[in-house]
């Protein structure tokens, strides 16, 4: 059982004017495999910070992340993570951008073209695989970042605000894209969103966070995932349960906004 | 007519008429877009060839116009024709020069007020000076004396008969020359050695002296005449000297007062002694004249200027119109072109330089430009093997033994590979001027980019390596390459060593800068997308960080190859024997403008093709530039 498992972990960085910033705090919680988990929050409460100690980039200061058995003390294959712009190689094709991975690990490109051209299949897009990346638009971009990722076969998928950069209707059918491969793949998914209707479409569960110091506010578990792989995403948003959600969230994060407004106007009083 | 005239004049006709096309081309194209194209829309600078060809062709044009190649195109004999007019000018010169026609004041004028200044200033300095009482006063009325004496000459009072009688008679002959240049029979038929010597003489620009000499017409006959009777006068005209008998006895006088002052000062006084006899000598020169003494002469001149452009007819608009930016002199044995007739040479000489240069069996100081010879393929191999490994073969070099033969062994076998001492096949390998200037740079550029580019983008990459070798090269690349070239040809040798060193350290810097920018351009997330896919540190230097800095070593590489050849060409003019640049010396030292423009030419080529190469790759390699 690969669980993703964050055991007391902090995260204090020093600022270059010396102060200390508290960007987690005791953060504890276990992602179980096959979860779908999104995490939401007011600009500043380290999202993106948690995001980055279990894809390896940062060491936690304090406490340990565990997927399975083993620490995470570095970048791995077993956490693939999809970045907001893409972060795709424009020197290369479509092609060559998805069996990167498999590539760095030794594999032919020759080899690889079956499984490139099934997860291009997978992810729409089909027979592009000789067209060169920049050519894309971004949607079609963030698709073959999607596919770069999943060829690679990790236990988790990390994805830092996928969709943020999509226009709302490629939004949307990325949205269903996302949870077709949850179903499909049955990977441990954390998506980090700025949207409250993302959040809510497609965490299976959903963190709130809330800032200074960075810490787990309020957990949800909610049905709208599971629902979305059957009905249409429309739906479910005029669902009056899915609004009463979105409002309790969005004033939730509103009053945070609203409290860290009120400190620094504080502590410029003061 | 000659064959190349017809070819210029047809030429110069088609670049009018190219020019006048693709303006009209131009202004329509301009017309039809000014719907869907605004000012400042980047789209309305996209194509346009037909203005390259305008472009062309008006530079072409200039460079026909201003080398005077139309005007000996369209009228051959204008060259011969002005050169017979320059003839009659310098005859004159002597005389022209002493009156207020080229220059602001008349020459009497300009010596007196300089003489009065500078014996004003004497006065001044006696005052200074130490001295007794009495040489002061007898100091000071020598110098007031002198410049009394010098004032008198102006004065029309004290005018010489004698010199007024010589004034008149140069003026009455100058008078008498301005006739005959106004009579058209003057100076009667020619005879028939002129004759002869006007049909033998080789066109304009195609003998040895560049235009031809012996007067060919007969308007050049009369001014050929004209300007050996001009030189008689002007001969006689510098003999008239304004001086009287009381004059030269106070003269006389004012010498023995000097010598007798002379012979008490000592030390510092010397000095003041031996300005006033310069300004004595001066004086006594007789060149200063009462203003108006000389005016039959200045308008006996200025006649014969206005008689001669009236006499000249057509060729004075030929040589206003067609012959700009300069005129024809006449020196004593020959007439030549100055102005830019003179330093800009003919787009036709030019080429036909070009392509006897061009001539393997020409080229320049006995070396072509670019040509190819067959070399032992052991000769070539010999610079790419070092003789070193000759060394590292174990056992020794064989000795003579006792009848003094030398038995090879693999050592030494091995050393004769190395050093290509061996018979084999010839190959063709390209060798020239060109060829050489062109191996440098090459080479240069080769070493500062394997070199440069790793280290820059490890300097990109570590804190070590950017701090570590960042003040180096900081300190030696802002140095200008030529002040490095004196030390490095000294160390390296003026031969390709040191050449190619002081290249590469040009290319070297610029590469190191641009691949240490293009590395630290890389974005973040590319290099975290290609951790968590798995790659190594190494491959994502390979697979990440070298394609992204690409763009910026392109650039890199661009660059130095103009600064590359900026430098090469000037370190070749400072020493060496071949290269494009020490073609361009040589002729330099001569004053041979046409291979000096033809080796800007051939520099300007280069430059041209490599930016070409370099804009062809950077389009295959990096089409995705700033599209990530």
């Amino acid at each position: 059982m690969s669980d993703l498992v964050a055991d007391n972990v902090s995260m204090r960085f020093t600022t270059p004017t010396g102060q200390t910033v508290h960007a987690l705090e005791n953060l504890n919680f276990t992602l179980k495999q096959g979860e779908l988990l999104s995490v939401l929050g007011p600009s500043g409460c380290g999202k993106t910070t948690l995001l980055n100690i279990v894809a390896g980039f940062l060491r936690p200061s304090e406490g340990i992340f565990r997927l399975g058995d083993k620490e995470i003390v570095g970048p791995g294959v077993d956490r693939g993570m999809v970045f907001q712009q893409g972060a795709l190689f424009e020197w290369l094709t479509v092609a060559q951008n998805v069996d990167f991975g498999l590539r760095m690990r030794g594999e032919k490109s020759k080899d690889t073209a079956e499984k490139v051209e099934k997860w291009l299949d997978i992810v729409g897009l089909q027979g592009f695989g000789d067209v060169p990346t920049y050519q894309l638009s971004g949607g079609m971009q963030q698709r073959i970042a999607l596919a770069r990722c999943l060829i690679n076969d990790p236990d988790v998928i990390l994805m830092d605000e996928p969709l943020g950069a999509l226009d709302a209707l490629t939004r949307e059918k990325m949205q269903s894209l996302v949870l077709k491969i949850w179903k499909e793949t049955g990977k441990t998914i954390m998506i980090i969103t700025h949207s409250v209707e993302e959040a809510l479409l497609l965490g299976e569960r959903l963190f709130v966070m809330a800032p200074r110091p960075g810490r787990l506010h309020k957990s949800y578990e909610l049905p709208f995932a599971e629902r979305g792989l059957k009905e249409d995403l429309r739906d479910i948003k005029n669902d009056p349960e899915f609004g009463q959600k979105r409002e309790e969230i969005l004033t939730m994060i509103w009053d945070m906004e609203e409290e860290i407004m009120g400190q620094v106007a504080g502590s410029d009083t003061a | 007519m000659s064959g190349r005239s017809i070819l210029v004049g047809l030429t110069v006709l088609v670049l009018i008429g190219l020019i006048i096309w693709t303006i009209i081309r131009g202004r329509y194209v301009a017309r039809t877009e000014r719907i869907d194209a605004v000012f400042g829309n980047p789209e309305r600078a996209l194509g346009g060839w037909y203005w390259i060809i305008c472009g062309v062709s008006s530079v072409l044009l200039i460079w026909f116009y201003f080398s005077w190649d139309a005007a000996r195109a369209y009228v051959p004999t204008a060259a011969n024709e002005m050169c017979q007019v320059a003839k009659l000018e310098a005859a004159g010169n002597p005389i022209r020069s002493r009156f207020a026609i080229d220059e602001r004041l008349d020459r009497s004028t300009t010596v007196l007020i300089r003489d009065r200044n500078q014996l004003d200033g004497l006065s001044n300095s006696v005052d200074k000076l130490d001295m007794s009482d009495t040489q002061r006063a007898e100091a000071k009325a020598i110098v007031s004396e002198m410049k009394s004496l010098m004032i008198g000459l102006a004065s029309p009072s004290n005018f010489n008969s004698e010199t007024a009688a010589s004034v008149e008679d140069i003026a009455s002959r100058l008078q008498n020359l301005n006739a005959q240049l106004e009579d058209p029979s003057y100076p009667g038929e020619p005879s028939a050695d002129q004759i002869a010597k006007a049909e033998s003489q080789p066109g304009w620009g195609e003998g040895s002296d560049e235009i031809p000499i012996a007067p060919a017409s007969a308007a050049g006959y009369k001014f050929d005449a004209a300007a050996k009777e001009m030189s008689l006068i002007a001969k006689d005209f510098s003999r008239i000297r304004n001086t009287t008998p009381e004059f030269l006895t106070t003269v006389e006088d004012l010498e023995n007062r000097i010598k007798a002052f002379e012979a008490e000062t000592d030390g510092e006084l010397k000095r003041t002694v031996s300005n006033m006899k310069k300004l004595l000598k001066r004086v006594d020169d007789g060149a200063i004249f009462p203003s108006s003494a000389m005016n039959a002469i200045d308008t006996g001149i200025r006649q014969i200027d206005a008689t001669a452009i009236d006499q000249l007819g057509a060729f004075h608009w030929v040589d206003t119109f067609l012959m700009p930016g300069g005129k024809i002199t006449a020196g004593s044995t020959n007439c030549t072109e100055q102005g830019s007739g003179r330093w800009l040479p003919k787009p036709s000489d030019t080429l036909a330089t070009l392509w006897r240069l061009a001539k393997p069996s020409e080229g320049y100081k006995g070396f072509p430009l670019l040509w190819y010879e067959w070399r032992p393929i052991g000769k070539v191999t010999e610079m790419l093997i070092p003789d070193m490994v000759a060394d590292l073969v174990p056992g020794k070099y064989p000795v003579p033994d006792d009848q003094g033969n030398l038995t090879p062994n693999l050592k030494s076998k091995t050393l004769a590979f190395a050093t290509g001492d061996y018979n084999s096949f010839s190959v063709p390998v390209p060798m020239g001027h060109v060829w050489d200037s062109l191996v440098r740079v090459l080479l240069g550029l080769f070493f500062g980019i394997i070199l440069g580019v790793p280290l820059g983008l490890f300097m990109g990459l570590s804190r070590f390596a950017k701090g570590y070798f960042d003040p180096l090269i900081e300190l030696y690349r802002p140095v200008p390459p030529l002040a490095w070239a004196p030390l490095i040809l000294t160390i390296f040798g003026i031969q390709d060593d040191g050449k190619i060193f002081l290249l590469f350290m040009v290319a070297f810097a610029i590469m190191v800068i641009s691949a240490r920018t293009g590395a630290t351009g890389t974005s973040l997330s590319k290099i975290h997308a290609a951790h968590s896919l798995g790659a190594t540190p190494w491959q994502i230097l390979r697979n990440v960080i070298a394609p992204n800095s690409l763009p910026e070593i392109l650039t890199g590489i661009r660059i130095s190859i103009g600064v590359c050849w900026g430098t090469l060409v000037a370190a070749e003019m400072l020493a060496g024997t071949t290269g494009v640049g020490f073609v361009e010396n040589v002729a330099r030292k001569q004053s041979d403008y046409e291979i000096i423009w033809v080796t800007i030419i051939l520099l300007g080529l280069l430059g041209l093709m490599f930016d070409l190469g370099m804009r062809w790759v950077i389009k295959r390699t990096i089409p995705w530039r700033g599209k990530g």
